[in-house]
């Protein structure tokens, strides 16, 4: 139950966050979209060992949230929450690869904790990225740019129904969940005997209502076309966008800026 | 313009699970009408109002709207005539922004990109709704939601329109909006609803129906001040109609049981 | 079990976006074919009925975890599997995009690990071979649990395969197949079992929905589906994967073209050995942090991979914080002239 309106509540504010009127949010959204890809496929092909090359990145997620006026901590917290699976798994490479690689003084790290730290880095840069796209960009905002680069209209159809009654349904379920907990004395677990009818009932009520959009959508004029386009604005703004972040992707790719920056400092003393 | 009529004539039909939609229903509505279709929960206002566009299909009978016969070949025609508001709103604004969801309808049409942003502006600010055109859906409160769900209807400037319950879950403030609204229509009207002040407000006319039949059909004042009609069909008078007796109620208190226990009975 | 952008590589990432995409289109080509325009808004509010069921749990009795329903197989037992498909994909980006489940580049994997599975694989070839016709109680039952159970372990090998190829993590095969495999077992049991309950649910109380279930479509050919994305996924992979082991850093030489980029020699290394081969084609090579200083051929004999170098270690650690710092400081500086012009 908690979380069933905590979801609805996170959707809700990454909506509103997305309607904000930065200069970023009124970029196009194929820029954001196509930066964020890029984004994430330079962070990815980055070693396993590769530490010190992936810090410039957070330049990025660093740079939008903050020209973007989104709420920091909000999003490290939902980066926080999500870590599990990476976790689980990262978690094996200490224990299975013990080379030393790293020697800091006396303490020396193994390539098992650094290619973990790796890990987790490159899961928070990806995942921080995806999070900002959506708050600048808005679902969607998302949809459109997919409709424009190509992607199949059923598809993004799809995207924009779900999306549209998520809320509705989401609604729909706790309210028959704080029903049901409120006729039930039980310790508010639910029992299997219980659960199944609930979502049976959910689902007939979705397919009733499946029926009357589509009875909604026939009369006006539906004949199987939905037409999403929408102008947008795919102007010098963008252009700079992504040639900009993408040649500091490629800067950080190719150079370990941390390790040249570092000796500089280091000659200085 | 004789070609804004709607005339039903021995409509029948049932559901596939078995339950019985309408029963031999027949009416002639002439143009610019203001019709209220009042009858209690499951009385078959809705499945009679899904036959005036086609969604439902009867089992004999036939609808003519304006001049011709509704069948499949002039489906398309009737339903650019006829323009249904659903009862849920959520049903019927199904696209990401309140402006693409009142574009869906003359996009449909096939009409030009300038012309459709002219009637959804039109049918946005007539129902003073044109500062929400950038909002989504469900970001929209209840009221707001029934207004842009008649805007969508207006922007394919339908001859007729067709409601089922305009006034349900709307809080008073936004209920005398949408009266004010329905007022200052011209088209022919078909409501069909259970808040018989608003029907009061609205329609000269009244249909009653009870268990998919006709039970009365006339002027909207003779047919609410004829209690019987009203109680045999699961109905109850407009409150602006009944009498408002506080002192008595306070003093007697047994009448006032009484009246308590009647009104309980008429709402179910 | 959702594929995280951190344990993949480029190469297996591309390769199964390339597969779902693939996929997506095959699916909506079918739908555009199909002339069912009922299906459009049912896939979408469908979609959101499993998403928003995703969040309902029960209490599984005597374990004290919970259970939920899967998407996979009831979508495709109520819209047919090109639909289902693409509700699952959009389910999946949903998820990405707002709970961060997965992320972007690993969504291909999800799509393809919880969509192509379910609807492609088990709904024609195992739940249709059980429900067959005239539909039966026992019959549904069967048919969901077994297919629910065999779609996942398939999606979570599936899961496992997608991992090794990316080389990130050090789990070996064996230990990770035999760790994914029996998890899934049980939650492949909990999906069956609600999947079958919900079908029979409305099946009992609105027998006319189940009889205009979906059959799996004319000119539907399971194994052209299968031929089309083995192509696709071994067109990408092996193209991304020559790509990578034949340049040292296939994305860079496919930007600047930069010649005298060295490969460091990669010495066999622990339970990974005989992995080595693939793991080094399919993982794009870290050979920059150790040679902006200078170089020191000798230490990569020395058994450590890369060489140990504990000058550059110290300034990559220093300049790495200092950037850090950078950033933050950057993002402050912003916020305040922000704050101050407004
Ligand atoms: N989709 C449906 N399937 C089966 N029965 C239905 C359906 N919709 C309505 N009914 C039944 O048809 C009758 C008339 O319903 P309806 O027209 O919705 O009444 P009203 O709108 O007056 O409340 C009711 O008995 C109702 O239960
Ligand atoms: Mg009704």
């Amino acid at each position: 139950m908690a979380t069933i309106e905590n979801n609805l509540f996170d959707i809700r504010t990454m909506d509103t966050l997305a309607s904000g009127n930065t200069g970023l949010h009124r970029l196009d959204p194929r820029a954001k979209l196509i930066t964020t890809l890029i984004f994430i496929v330079m962070v990815v092909s980055l070693g396993k060992y590769e530490i010190s090359m992936m810090i410039p990145f957070v330049i990025y997620p660093v740079a939008m949230v903050v020209g973007a006026d989104l709420p920091v901590f909000y999003l490290l917290k939902k980066i926080l929450i999500v870590s599990p699976f990476a976790v689980l798994i990262g978690i094996f490479n200490p224990l299975l690869d013990t080379q030393p690689l790293l020697e800091i003084g006396r303490v020396s790290l193994s390539g098992g904790w650094v290619s973990f730290f790796s890990i987790l880095i490159r899961f928070a840069l990806t995942v921080g990225a995806a999070l900002v796209l959506i708050c600048l960009t808005g679902f969607n905002g998302v949809c459109m740019a997919l409709e424009k680069l190509k992607v199949p209209l059923p598809f993004v159809i799809q995207l924009l129904f779900l999306y549209r009654y998520l809320f509705v349904l989401i609604e729909e379920a706790s309210r028959m969940i704080r029903a049901r907990s409120l006729r039930s004395f039980d310790s508010g677990r639910m029992r299997f005997k219980v659960f199944v009818p609930l979502l049976g009932q959910l689902l007939l009520r979705t397919l009733d209502r499946a029926q009357r959009i589509h009875l909604a959508m026939l009369c006006r004029g539906f004949d199987g076309h939905i037409r999403v386009a929408k102008p947008m604005t795919f102007g010098q703004k963008e252009v700079i966008f992504i040639l900009s972040w993408s040649c500091f992707f490629i800067l950080a790719r190719r150079y370990n800026l941390p390790v040249i920056f570092g000796s500089i400092i280091e000659g200085f003393f | 313009m004789s070609h804004h009529i709607v005339k039903a004539d021995n409509l029948y039909y049932t559901y596939p699970d078995g339950t019985m939609g309408v029963n031999g229903i027949s009416f002639t509505i002439t143009h610019g009408e203001s019709v209220a279709l009042v009858g209690a929960n499951g009385a078959g206002k809705s499945t009679l109002l899904l036959h005036l566009n086609g969604c439902l299909v009867s089992a004999k009978g036939e609808i003519r709207i304006g001049d011709y016969q509704l069948t499949p070949k002039t489906m398309k025609a009737a339903r650019r005539s006829v323009g249904m508001v659903f009862q849920d709103p959520d049903d019927q604004l199904f696209m990401p922004t309140v402006f693409d969801d009142v574009a869906f309808g003359p996009m449909n049409l096939g009409l030009p990109e300038q012309e459709v942003k002219d009637r959804v502006i039109l049918a946005l600010e007539t129902v003073g709704a044109a500062h929400l055109k950038n909002r989504p859906p469900y970001k929209l409160s209840g009221g707001e939601k029934r207004a842009v769900a008649i805007a969508t209807i207006l922007a394919a400037s339908p001859d007729i329109l067709v409601m089922d319950e305009p006034t349900s879950n709307l809080d008073p403030l936004s209920r005398k909006r949408l009266i004010s609204l329905l007022q200052t229509f011209e088209h022919t009207k078909i409501i069909a609803t259970h808040d018989l002040d608003m029907a009061l407000d609205v329609c000269e006319r009244t249909i009653v129906l009870h268990k998919g039949e006709i039970t009365a059909d006339g002027p909207t004042l003779d047919i609410f001040n004829n209690e019987d009609l009203l109680l045999k069909s699961g109905l109850e008078k407009p409150l602006r109609m009944q009498e408002y007796k506080p002192i008595l109620a306070n003093l007697k208190k047994k009448t006032h049981h009484h009246d308590h226990d009647h009104n309980h009975h008429h709402h179910h | 079990m959702h594929m995280a952008d951190a344990l993949i590589s480029p190469a297996v990432g591309g390769a199964l976006w390339a597969a779902s995409a693939g996929l997506i289109g095959y699916c909506s080509k079918k739908l555009r074919q199909d002339q069912d325009d009922r299906k459009i808004p049912l896939m979408g509010v469908i979609g959101a009925f499993i998403f928003a069921a995703q969040m309902i749990n029960f209490t599984i009795p005597a374990t004290g975890s919970s259970g939920h329903l899967g998407g996979g197989m009831i979508l495709a037992i109520l819209l047919g599997p090109h639909a289902a498909f693409l509700a699952m994909a959009s389910v999946l980006t949903v998820q990405a995009l707002f709970f961060a489940d997965g992320g972007l580049l690993a969504l291909g994997c999800n799509i393809f690990n919880l969509g192509f599975f379910p609807c492609f694989i088990c709904y024609p070839l195992i739940y249709k071979l059980f429900v067959r016709g005239k539909a039966s109680s026992g019959a549904i039952i069967t048919g969901a649990l077994v297919s629910a159970i065999l779609g996942l372990q398939m999606g979570a090998f599936s899961v496992v395969l997608e991992t090794f190829f990316s080389g990130i993590s050090e789990l070996p095969f064996a230990v990770f197949v035999a760790l994914m495999l029996p998890i899934h077992l049980a939650i492949g049991l909990v999906e069956g079992i609600t999947t079958a309950a919900v079908i029979l649910f409305v099946w009992k109380s609105r027998p006319e929905i189940m009889m205009a279930s979906p059959e799996p479509g004319r000119g539907y050919s399971i194994g052209k589906v299968l031929a089309g994305f083995a192509a696709a996924a071994v067109i990408v992979g092996g193209a991304l994967s020559w790509f990578a082991s034949s340049h040292p850093d296939g994305l860079e030489w496919a930007m600047f073209r930069t010649a005298g980029v060295e490969k460091f020699a990669a010495p066999e290394k622990g339970i990974h050995s005989s992995l080595s081969a693939i793991q080094e084609k399919t993982a794009f090579l870290p050979d920059y942090g150790f040679k902006t200083t200078e170089s020191h051929p000798g230490e990569e004999t020395a058994g450590a991979w890369p060489a140990v170098n504990p000058g550059t270690s110290v300034s990559g650690l220093v300049g790495g914080l200092l950037t850090l710092c950078l950033a933050v400081f950057i993002g402050f500086v912003i916020k305040r002239r922000k704050a101050a012009r407004t």
